[in-house]
C-alpha cells in the first residue's frame, strides 16, 4: 500500500475516534469554544489531507460538514439534531475509510444524502449567521474539484512502480543508484520527475527500516543510564591502581560513548523530510486554483530531531497552502503589476544562533493589514480604540488568534481561519516562535524559529557560583580569559563592564549576576573567563568563573512551569548524569541590549519608528579623521570638484570665485587641509543667492538609510553618530557652518525678517530635524521659535508670542501633530493660523487625515524646497488676506 | 484526565499518605508514580520558590516542587532529607519533595467531607477534601489543582 495512504488511513482513524468523543463532549457543553475549536481542526485536517490523496468522496463529506461546523463557530445554536447529523457523516466517513483499507481506492458512490442534509441545516441556519450564503455556494466547486483529483490521479497510479519489479531492478542494476532530481523544481516539471522520484524513494526505502520512535526513547534511555554505570566504573577503577579492569573498562567506555552518539543520530532527520509532500501539494494547488507557483526549497538537508519534525510538519503544509491561496495572486493580476506571471513560494531552513529558523516567503501581495484590523474588531479579539494605537506588526499577529480568517471566500483550500492557530499551538508545543513580515505588493514571509529543544546541540559547559551551565556552541565564537594583569582585562565605564577586544569593545554581562546567583564568593571582578557569543548582529561577552568542556548534549524542552525564564532554551542531562540548564543566547542578548539601549528606546521609540520608516539619501564623506561623515543630500546643492589653483585668499580666509560670485570655503574642522594641488572636493550649500563651500577631504558615496542618531555629539558641528551602511558615521550640523561662511548670515535674515515679519513657531520633538531645519528656517528668512512638544507650542501660542504659521511634526510622544491641529483649530485666536505639516507618514491616509484636521499643507521631513515652497505659498496666502 | 474521573466512580479510593510540615495529606494512588530519594537536584536559577530544582531520575529530567513553600509552610528545611512523590502531569514528570511517605490507606469516598472553610487558603486551593482518620484528619491532595494554580503564581 501506498506509504502516504496508510499514514493517511492512521492518522484518520485517531483523528476521528477524537472527534467521536469531542462531539458528544460539545453536544453536552455547546459554549466550550475550546471543544469545537478542536473538533474543527481535526476535521479541517481530514479534509485537507483527503484532497491532497484525492479522495474526492470524504473531502466532499469533511467539506460540508466543516461547513455546519463553522456556523456553530459562528454561533449557530447547537441542536441535537445537528451533531446526530455530523455523527453520521463521521460514520460514513469510517465506513468509506474501511473500504478505502481493502481495497486501496476509495469506494464508487457519492453520498448526496448526507451532504445535502447539511447544507440545508447551514442555509437553515439563522440569520444571525450573516455569511450563511457563502459556505453553501463553496460546495459546487468541490464537484469539480472532484474531477480535477481524478484526472489528476490517473497518471500517477500508472507511474507508480509495483514492488516487485522494484526489487527485480534493484537486483538487476549495478552500480550506484540514479541520484534523484533536486527537489526544488518547479512545480508544473515535477510531474515527469515523479515516476524518477517514485523509483529512488522506494530504493532509499528498502535500506531503511521503520522503528517506533518509543523504541528510540527507550534506547536513548537506557544508553543514559549506561553511560552513569560506565562513569560510576571509572571511578572506581580511579581509585585502585593497576587495577585489572583497566583495559576492558577503557574499552567499554569508548564502545558506550559511540553507542550513544549512534543512538542520538537516530532521531536526527533531515527538514527536507517534512518537505516531500510539498511539491506535489503544490502542484495540485496550482492546478485548482489557476495559478502557476514555483516551489523553491534550500536546505532540505538541516538536520532536526525527529520529534520537531512530526511537529512542525503539519503547520508548514498549512502554511504553504496559505501562500497558494491567499497570498499569491492569479496570474492575470500579477501580470497587470508587473510580476512575472510565475508566483514563488520559497522554503528555507538553516541554523541561527543555536535555532532552527525555517522561513516561509512569497511574492505575492502581502498581508491587509486594513482588514485584519477590520476583522480583529469584527471578531472581538482586540476592541476598536486599542487597535487603532497598535503598529502594523501587531496588527499581523491577529492572523494567528483562533477563528481568524479574512479571505473572503471559503476555499476548500484554506480560509475558514484554523490554518494559522494549528500553526501557532503546534509551535509554541516546541517552544518555538513565528513571525511575520509582510510588504504590501511584495509578498510576506513567515519565520519559525524553533529553539534547540528537543535537538541535538555541541555545547560549551561553562560554572557560574558553583553551578553548570551549558551554552550552546554555535553562538560561541571564542572564549578569553580575563586577568587582571594581562592584556585581555575587565574594564568598567561606570558600572557597564566592557573589554578591549582587538579593535572593538565587547560589552560583558556576569551570568552569575543575570541569573541572580551571585553569592558573593570568588567574585574577582577584572578576573574570569568570557564566552564571546553572538546572537544576529549583537556581540557580547558573558562573563562565566569556570569554563570545563564542550559536549554533545541532547536538548530536553524545560517543564511548562520553566519556561517562562527567557535565559534557558532547555535543559539536559550530562554524561555524568547531572541536570543542567542550557543558557538561551538570544535570552541573553534581549538582556544585554536591553540594559544598554532600552532606556533610550523609550524615549526616542517616536523618533525611532520615523526614522525606521524612512530612508534618506545620505552622502557620505571624509573629512579629517578615518571615521566617516554624513549629511542628508537634501540639504547639499552641489557637489564640485575645484581645482586647487582656483583657490584665493582673502584676508586670510579661503574663496574661489563661484558662479559669478565669492564663495567663501569653511573647513569641516582643523584636520581638514586644503589640498595644494590637484583638485578640492566641496560640498556647496546655497541659499538666497549665497553660497558656500565645505571642504573635505574625500566624498566617498550617497547612500540610502535610515537615520537614527544614536550618540549625540557634544562636538560642534556635530549632531551625533549614526549607524550607516552598518558603519559609525558622524552626521553633521550645517547650521553651524552658515554663520561661518557669512557672519551676518543669520543676522541678515533676521534683518529681512522685520520686513516680513513672519515667525514659525516648529515643533518638532527630535532634536536632530530641530537642529537640521531651524538654520534652513532661518535662511529662507523667517524667524523661528522652536519647542520640543505640542504641549509647548499650544504653551507659546497662549502666551501671546507672535506665530504666523506653524510647522509641526506628527509622530511626537504625548500629544500628536494631528492632536495639536485640532488644539489650535479649536481655539478662536489661533484658528485661521496656517499649519504645515512635517512629518515621514505620506501616505494618502495621513494626508487625508491631515486635511480633515486642519493642516494646510502636508511635506515630507526631508522635502527642505517642498517646506519652503509650502512655506512661501502660505505668506503669500497671508499678505493677500492682509 | 481519565484518572480523576476513577477517583470519584469507585466507593474506594487508595491514597498514598505524606506527612508535609506535620499534616498527613492524602494523594491518589493512581496518580502517582513513584516515591523516590531525590538525588543531585540541580537548582534553577530564576525560577519560582516552589521549584526546587531539576533532576535526573532514570534518564528523565524530573522537575522537583517544594510542597512546603507550595503549601505556603515556608522553605523546607534543607538539613533533613527528603522524600519525593512521583507524578506525571500532562506529560511532564515531576517530584513532589515531601518530608516523609507513611503507608497506603483504602478510604471510602462517602466519608470525604469538604474542606473547611477557614482553611489556609494555600491548603485550601490545592485540597478536594478531607478524612477524618482515627488519630488524625487526612488532606486529600487534587494533584490538578497543585499545577494548575501553580501555574498562575508562575505567570503572576
Amino acid at each position: 500500500m501506498d506509504d502516504l495512504l496508510r499514514e493517511f488511513l492512521t492518522e484518520t482513524g485517531e483523528s476521528l475516534d477524537t472527534v467521536d468523543v469531542e462531539l458528544v463532549h460539545f453536544e453536552q457543553d455547546p459554549n466550550n469554544a475550546k471543544i469545537l475549536d478542536n473538533i474543527f481542526r481535526l476535521v479541517h485536517t481530514i479534509k485537507g489531507t483527503c484532497g491532497f490523496l484525492g479522495l474526492p468522496r470524504l473531502e466532499a463529506l469533511a467539506h460540508a460538514a466543516e461547513t455546519l461546523m463553522g456556523k456553530f463557530r459562528d454561533g449557530m445554536p447547537v441542536t441535537g439534531e445537528a451533531v446526530t447529523l455530523i455523527l453520521s457523516t463521521i460514520d460514513r466517513i469510517k465506513q468509506i475509510l474501511e473500504q478505502l483499507e481493502k481495497d486501496q481506492k476509495e469506494p464508487e458512490g457519492s453520498d448526496p444524502d448526507l451532504i445535502g442534509e447539511l447544507e440545508r441545516m447551514v442555509i437553515d441556519a439563522p440569520a444571525a449567521a450573516a455569511p450563511a450564503p457563502a459556505p453553501a455556494a463553496a460546495a459546487p466547486p468541490q464537484a469539480i474539484g472532484t474531477l480535477t483529483y481524478q484526472v489528476l490521479e490517473r497518471p500517477l497510479r500508472v507511474g507508480e512502480v509495483p514492488l516487485d519489479e522494484l526489487e527485480r531492478a534493484f537486483r538487476e542494476t549495478a552500480g550506484p543508484v540514479p541520484t534523484p532530481p533536486a527537489k526544488a523544481k518547479p512545480a508544473a516539471e515535477k510531474s515527469a520527475a515523479k515516476e524518477e522520484d517514485d523509483k529512488s524513494d522506494s530504493k532509499i526505502a528498502n535500506q531503511t527500516l521503520r522503528v517506533n520512535v518509543e523504541t528510540l526513547e527507550h534506547l536513548m534511555t537506557m544508553v543514559s543510564e549506561l553511560v552513569l554505570t560506565r562513569n560510576q566504573l571509572l571511578e572506581i577503577a580511579r581509585r585502585h591502581e593497576n587495577s585489572e579492569f583497566k583495559v576492558p573498562l577503557g574499552r567499554l567506555s569508548s564502545v558506550t560513548a559511540e553507542l550513544q552518539e549512534g543512538v542520538m543520530k537516530t532521531r536526527m532527520q533531515p527538514i527536507g523530510n517534512a518537505w516531500q509532500k510539498l511539491p506535489r501539494i503544490v502542484r495540485d494547488l496550482s492546478a485548482e486554483l489557476g495559478k502557476q507557483i514555483e516551489l523553491d526549497m534550500r536546505g532540505a538537508e538541516t538536520e532536526l530531531d525527529r520529534q520537531v519534525l512530526e511537529l512542525i510538519k503539519d503547520p508548514l503544509t498549512h502554511m504553504v497552502r496559505n501562500s497558494a491561496d491567499h497570498g499569491l495572486e492569479a496570474p492575470a493580476e500579477r501580470r497587470t503589476l508587473g510580476k512575472p506571471e510565475k508566483g514563488t513560494i520559497r522554503l528555507s531552513a538553516y541554523h541561527e544562533g543555536g535555532h532552527i529558523i525555517i522561513e516561509i516567503s512569497d511574492d505575492g501581495r502581502g498581508l491587509n493589514t486594513a482588514k485584519i484590523k477590520e476583522k480583529a474588531i469584527a471578531s472581538r479579539i482586540v476592541t476598536e480604540a486599542a487597535a487603532e494605537k497598535m503598529t502594523e506588526v501587531q496588527i499581523h499577529k491577529f492572523i494567528f488568534a483562533p477563528g481568524f480568517s479574512t479571505a473572503a471566500a471559503v476555499t476548500s483550500v484554506s480560509g475558514r481561519g484554523v490554518g494559522m492557530d494549528v500553526v501557532r499551538t503546534n509551535i509554541d508545543q516546541i517552544g518555538g516562535t513565528i513571525e511575520v513580515k509582510s510588504s504590501p505588493g511584495h509578498g510576506s514571509t513567515f519565520v519559525i524559529k524553533i529553539p534547540l529543544t528537543l535537538a541535538i546541540v555541541s555545547a560549551l559547559i561553562v560554572e557560574a557560583a558553583g553551578d553548570r551551565f551549558a551554552i550552546p556552541q554555535l553562538a560561541v565564537i571564542e572564549l578569553v580569559r580575563a586577568q587582571a594583569n594581562s592584556e585581555h582585562k575587565i574594564e568598567r565605564i561606570k558600572d557597564a563592564p566592557v573589554l578591549r577586544l582587538r579593535d572593538k569593545l565587547l560589552p560583558l554581562i556576569h551570568l552569575k549576576s543575570l541569573l541572580k546567583i551571585d553569592d558573593g564568593e570568588n567574585s574577582e571582578p577584572e578576573n574570569g573567563f568570557i564566552v564571546v557569543t553572538q546572537v544576529g548582529r549583537e556581540t557580547f561577552g558573558i562573563v562565566v568563573d569556570g569554563v570545563f568542556h564542550t559536549e554533545e548534549i541532547v536538548v530536553k524542552p524545560m517543564s511548562t512551569r520553566l519556561r517562562h525564564i527567557a535565559m534557558f532554551s532547555g535543559n539536559t542531562i550530562l554524561g555524568d548524569g547531572s541536570v543542567i540548564m542550557i543558557i538561551d543566547p538570544n535570552g541573553i542578548a534581549k538582556s544585554v541590549v536591553g540594559t544598554t539601549t532600552q532606556s533610550s528606546d523609550a524615549d526616542e521609540s517616536e523618533q525611532q519608528r520615523d526614522a525606521n520608516d524612512e530612508l534618506i539619501s545620505l552622502l557620505i564623506f571624509r573629512a579629517g579623521g578615518a571615521q566617516p561623515k554624513a549629511v542628508p543630500l537634501s540639504l547639499v546643492t552641489r557637489l564640485e570638484e575645484i581645482d586647487t589653483k582656483k583657490i584665493e585668499y582673502s584676508n586670510g580666509r579661503p574663496l574661489i570665485q563661484y558662479r559669478g560670485q565669492l564663495m567663501p570655503l569653511i573647513r569641516v574642522n582643523q584636520d581638514v587641509a586644503l589640498k595644494i594641488e590637484g583638485t578640492q572636493p566641496l560640498l556647496v550649500f546655497s541659499d538666497e543667492g549665497r553660497s558656500m563651500g565645505l571642504v573635505v577631504d574625500q566624498i566617498i558615496d550617497i547612500v540610502e538609510d535610515r537615520l537614527n542618531i544614536e550618540v549625540p555629539s557634544e562636538t560642534a558641528g556635530i549632531l551625533g553618530s549614526a549607524v550607516i551602511k552598518s558603519q559609525a558615521t558622524e552626521i553633521i550640523d550645517v547650521g553651524y557652518y552658515l554663520p561661518q561662511a557669512f557672519e551676518d548670515w543669520l543676522i541678515r535674515t533676521e534683518r529681512k525678517l522685520k520686513a516680513k515679519a513672519h515667525t514659525i513657531l516648529f515643533v518638532e520633538d527630535s532634536a536632530f530635524f530641530r537642529n537640521m531645519l531651524t538654520p534652513v528656517l532661518r535662511s529662507a528668512g523667517y524667524a523661528v521659535t522652536t519647542v520640543g512638544g505640542a504641549q509647548d507650542a499650544l504653551d507659546v501660542l497662549k502666551s501671546g508670542d507672535q506665530v504666523d504659521m506653524i510647522v509641526t511634526d506628527i509622530e511626537m510622544p504625548g500629544m500628536n501633530g494631528f492632536e495639536l491641529a485640532q488644539a489650535v483649530r479649536a481655539d478662536q485666536r489661533t484658528a485661521n493660523l496656517p499649519i504645515i505639516a512635517l512629518s515621514a507618514l505620506t501616505s494618502a491616509d495621513a494626508i487625508e487625515r491631515g486635511r480633515q484636521v486642519g493642516f494646510h499643507d502636508y511635506v515630507a521631513k526631508f522635502d527642505r524646497p517642498g517646506l519652503l515652497a509650502a512655506l512661501k505659498e502660505q505668506a503669500a496666502v497671508m499678505r493677500e488676506a492682509a | 484526565m481519565t484518572m480523576s474521573n476513577d477517583n470519584h466512580s469507585g466507593n474506594f479510593i487508595e491514597y498514598v499518605t505524606v506527612m508535609i510540615g506535620g499534616q498527613l495529606f492524602g494523594l491518589p494512588i493512581s496518580q502517582v508514580q513513584d516515591v523516590f530519594m531525590p538525588d543531585r537536584l540541580a537548582r534553577v536559577p530564576l525560577a519560582s520558590a516552589e521549584v526546587a530544582g531539576v533532576l535526573n531520575l532514570r534518564g528523565r529530567i524530573v522537575t522537583a516542587i517544594d510542597m512546603h513553600c507550595r503549601l505556603g509552610l515556608g522553605k523546607r528545611a534543607a538539613d533533613r532529607p527528603a522524600m519525593a512523590v512521583g507524578i506525571e502531569f500532562h506529560g511532564e514528570s515531576y517530584g513532589l519533595l515531601i518530608d516523609t511517605v507513611g503507608e497506603v490507606l483504602k478510604l471510602a469516598e462517602n466519608t470525604r467531607e469538604p474542606v473547611p472553610v477557614n482553611l489556609d487558603p494555600h491548603l485550601a486551593r490545592v485540597s478536594c477534601g478531607v478524612h477524618r482518620l482515627e488519630k488524625q484528619l487526612l488532606v486529600v491532595l487534587d494533584v490538578d489543582r497543585i499545577f494548575d494554580s501553580g501555574h498562575e503564581a508562575a505567570a503572576a
